[in-house]
């Protein structure tokens, strides 16, 4: 299981990859959000799947599933969300100043 | 706290309330008169150490700064520090009652000067009061800054601007060297302190650092110095003010590389090494400045390249006075230890003669406007008082009786002629140099100091070259080149006074461990007729000759081709420099995103894979995995589609949806991987994300087919698949590894801990609270940042509705 998990990250990773290297702001924000999920499975692998119960107290069990990697993953989602928003607007407003979305277009000014 | 601290912050103290002094009362009094205050203080202050200090003792006052780490500042008030502190407040009080006179109120931007003048100042008196490397270092910098802003005062001038620049650069170079050679030091003896250091020499000169901690000291003094061939920042640094010119490069600040040379002879002296560079560039400069100097036309380079050569001229004493520290006490000893007091009375003296020579040169501009003395000529009957106090500081430069220039040109030539009779380091045959080369430089002196004085005041006047009616200066200004020439006559009349209280004491501190009679150091003006008589008077006869035939050489001396020039070869490789790393720097920083973001993934892959495969990381172990139930597979594929889908889509709505659906599908993972708080955050983001998306997207260009190169393609495709393999590869080595024991069984006690029952709420919350409170300030700044671009948009609209 976690070695298909962290295959699928691969995958993921590569084409979040291809998507962030395109010339195209929109496809730039497609790929870091999909580089964001890929992020956070590999995070929750790392601290071994399907090892033991939710990590929450009074059920009478004992075992539980690593919760260290939960917390830093619940902080990840948030950041991403607020990281993909502001690019969100960013893109939006780039376009709005400049007319194109092409980055090689919106390259700056080669300097003298 | 001590007085002594109060007397070396009191500057900056000043500085901080010279601004207000300046908006409040500068209509109806100079700022000046209050910051004259300042220097006369100290000046009193210092004169009271003298007796003390002149029968042998030291003060020392140790303030803690951070004592945890055995950082304190020591102040440390010898001979040596005393007579710098001495020339500091002095000068520095003469050069502002000059300043009073020569800044007009009006116009110039005083607060400024006087801040930095005080900034100035008070990095001096910390520099030569202090005992700590590191307070040394720092002070020394300071008087570079200060030196710089002083320089570029007129800021508005070209000129100015690229001579401060050039002092910067060279100095703060040499400032690198000397931090590097006091870090070296402390390696070897293990203190900061430097008379720590002196005590511990035998530990450092037989150490391997030795030489290079000596190399680099000395590129700092030679730099703060003007030392060939780092002498081409001070003719630059003449577009100073002339107050400035006189006080910091003349008198006081390139006298700091002197200072730190006497300081580090203890230390260093003894060394054929230090003898030869030390003693060796001071005569190549002595010579070279000398020879530059007869070319000049405009005053204040000449006297620029003057001074270039005095401190050489000091710079070569202390070089052959540190043979004194080879041969230890004893009769050949005290014959050099004649050479370092030689130097440090010559110091005093240069800065007699030449600060009133800068002061006579200000007021020739204030009064007629001009400094080239092709303009010039004549003006003995116009300013008569001006004249006599040029004609004073000119013979005592040139070595002429009854001036204090002669006492200490005599004594050098006896050094001089000692060292080449020395028989060590191999002076036996190239020695007979030193006597030489001395003799020639100072004929040169004579001949242009001759040109400075005659042709300035002497010949015929031309009252119409010049814009305005020339007339004598005003009292106040001459006040403070008077007080100088005064000092020069003085000092010749009365040598063993300033010899006994103020040299002796300085001398003790250079040479700590010679006992020296007073006997020996007397100074006295009538030898008998001996070998530096003879020197002397040849000199007189000989630079009187040519000063008569210059009309022959002089034009052509004057030719000699700029593009040989050291000025020319440090201009050609700074801008040479600026063009490669200009170009260098075009080639990489193109503008183009992907481009940067090339480089980011390639150093990714190069780094994490080297590293992995360099330290052995690979392991794989499929040991530990779960169980794959048909479910968590079909999750899988359907997560490869949905991404491929956001990859191939022609249609942004089918992108969106596509990336929803891919944010989903992560829920049910976070589900399957018993996180109930992830899943249901998951869920909730991704909605909002996913509206977000739609909302922006409304106002986004459609999905164009991208019109891309194959090779674009190709590479993105090649990039992208060898990040996924190091991302999969670093992740399966991680899960092989397991070096440590989770620590999550720590927080399984978070209910008695923290009184929670959802492990991963009290990790957020309660262990980790900090970083949830960043997070939160993190979320803050993205929401007023897309807040702020939104309303800028929505603003720059009604703007143009309004048009």
């Amino acid at each position: 299981m976690d070695t298909l998990i962290v295959i699928l990250v691969g995958i993921l990773v590569t084409i979040g990859t291809y998507l962030i290297l395109s010339r195209h702001l929109l496809r730039i924000v497609l790929g870091t959000s999909i580089i964001g999920h890929a992020v956070n499975l590999l995070i929750i692998t790392s601290g071994g799947l399907k090892t033991g119960a939710a990590p929450l107290l009074g059920e009478k069990i004992t075992d539980f599933t690593d919760a260290l990697p939960q917390a830093l993953v619940l902080t990840a989602i948030v950041i991403n969300f607020a990281v993909t928003a502001l690019v969100l607007v960013l893109c939006y407003r780039a376009y709005q100043g400049f007319g194109t979305d092409d980055l090689e277009q919106l390259r700056g000014e080669e300097h003298e | 706290m001590n007085t002594i601290y109060l007397f070396i912050f009191l500057p900056f103290i000043f500085a901080c309330i010279v601004p207000f002094l300046y908006k409040h009362l500068n209509r109806q009094v100079h700022t000046g008169w209050f910051v004259l205050v300042v220097p006369l203080s100290i000046l009193i202050y210092l004169l009271r150490f003298i007796p003390a200090v002149s029968s042998g003792e030291t003060f020392e006052y140790t303030f803690s700064w951070i004592p945890s780490f055995g950082i304190h500042i020591t102040s440390y008030v010898d001979g040596l520090g005393l007579l710098f502190g001495l020339l500091i407040s002095g000068v520095g009080a003469l050069v502002i009652l000059y300043s009073i006179f020569y800044m007009s109120k009006v116009r110039e931007a005083l607060h400024n000067f006087y801040i930095y003048l005080l900034m100035f100042m008070g990095a001096m008196l910390g520099l030569v009061f202090s005992d700590h490397m590191l307070a040394f270092y720092g002070f020394w910098e300071l008087t570079s800054v200060s030196s710089f802003l002083l320089i570029s005062y007129w800021y508005e001038r070209k000129s100015s601007r690229q001579g401060a620049m050039k002092s910067m650069l060279i100095t703060v170079f040499g400032g690198f060297g000397l931090l590097a050679g006091f870090i070296m030091l402390m390696m070897m003896a293990d203190t900061y302190s430097i008379r720590e250091l002196i005590a511990n020499m035998e530990v450092i000169q037989g150490h391997s650092l030795f030489i290079p901690a000596m190399l680099c000291i000395l590129l700092g003094a030679f730099t703060k110095s003007a030392q060939f061939p780092f002498s081409i920042w001070l003719p630059d640094a003449m577009e100073a003010p002339t107050p400035v010119s006189s006080y910091l490069h003349s008198a006081t600040m390139v006298k700091a590389g002197i200072y730190l040379v006497a300081r580090m002879t203890p230390v260093f002296g003894g060394s054929p090494v230090w003898f030869w560079l030390v003693s060796g560039v001071g005569i190549i400069t002595l010579l070279y400045g000398s020879l530059t100097a007869l070319r000049q036309t405009d005053l204040k380079p000449l006297l620029a390249y003057s001074t270039i050569s005095q401190l050489g001229l000091i710079m070569s004493l202390l070089g052959i006075g540190s043979l004194a520290v080879y041969f230890g006490p004893g009769e050949s000893g005290t014959v050099f230890t004649v050479a370092t007091f030689a130097a440090l009375f010559h110091l005093f003296n240069h800065s007699t003669f030449k600060g009133s020579l800068f002061m006579v040169v200000g007021i020739i501009d204030h009064e007629t406007g001009r400094r080239d003395i092709r303009y010039l000529g004549g003006l003995m009957h116009v300013m008569p008082i001006t004249f006599t106090i040029a004609l004073v500081g000119g013979l005592s430069m040139a070595g002429l009786p009854p001036f204090n220039g002669f006492l200490s040109k005599e004594m050098f030539f006896a050094a001089v002629l000692d060292v080449s009779k020395a028989g060590v380091f191999g002076l036996n045959s190239i020695g007979t140099l030193f006597p030489i080369i001395a003799w020639v430089a100072s004929i040169l002196t004579f001949v242009y100091c001759m040109i400075f004085v005659f042709k300035t005041f002497g010949g015929k006047y031309h009252p119409e070259r010049l814009n305005r009616k020339v007339h004598e200066a005003p009292i106040g200004m001459l006040i403070a080149p008077m007080v100088l020439g005064l000092l020069v006559l003085l000092i010749f009349f009365f040598p063993n006074v300033l010899g006994k209280y103020i040299l002796t004491p300085a001398l003790s501190a250079v040479l700590p461990m010679m006992t020296v009679s007073s006997y020996d150091l007397k100074i006295s003006a009538w030898h008998g007729v001996n070998y530096e008589l003879l020197m002397t008077i040849g000199v007189i006869l000989l630079g009187g000759l040519l000063y008569m035939a210059k009309k022959r050489w002089l034009p052509a001396a004057r030719k000699f081709p700029q593009n040989l020039t050291l000025n020319h070869f440090f201009n050609e490789g700074l801008s040479g420099a600026e063009r490669w790393s200009a170009s260098l720097t075009n080639r990489y920083m193109t503008g183009s995103l992907r481009h940067y973001l090339l480089y980011i993934f390639v150093f990714f892959v190069l780094l994490l894979m080297g590293s992995l495969l360099w330290f052995y990381g690979l392991r794989f172990d499929f040991s530990n995995n779960a169980m794959i139930s048909v479910f968590d597979a079909g999750l899988v594929i359907c997560m490869i589609i949905s991404a491929l889908t956001v990859l191939l889509a022609g249609n942004r709505i089918v992108a969106i949806v596509a990336l929803g659906a891919l944010g989903y599908m992560v829920s049910m993972f976070f589900v399957i991987f018993r996180a109930p708080d992830l899943a249901l955050t998951q869920m909730v983001v991704e909605t909002v994300t996913t509206v977000l998306f739609l909302l922006c997207f409304y106002h986004l260009p459609k999905l164009k087919k991208s019109m891309e190169r194959l090779s674009f393609k190709w590479t993105n495709l090649f990039i992208s698949i060898a990040v996924g393999l190091t991302v999969t590869v670093l992740g399966l080595s991680a899960n092989g590894h397991k070096l440590f024991e989770p620590i999550t069984s720590f927080f399984e006690n978070s209910y008695k801990l923290a009184g929670a029952k959802n492990i991963v709420n009290a990790i957020l919350v309660d262990f980790r609270g900090f970083d949830t409170m960043l997070e939160i300030s993190v979320l803050t700044i993205a929401g007023l940042g897309v807040y702020v671009l939104i309303r800028q948009r929505s603003k720059r609209g009604k703007e143009h509705e309004a048009e």
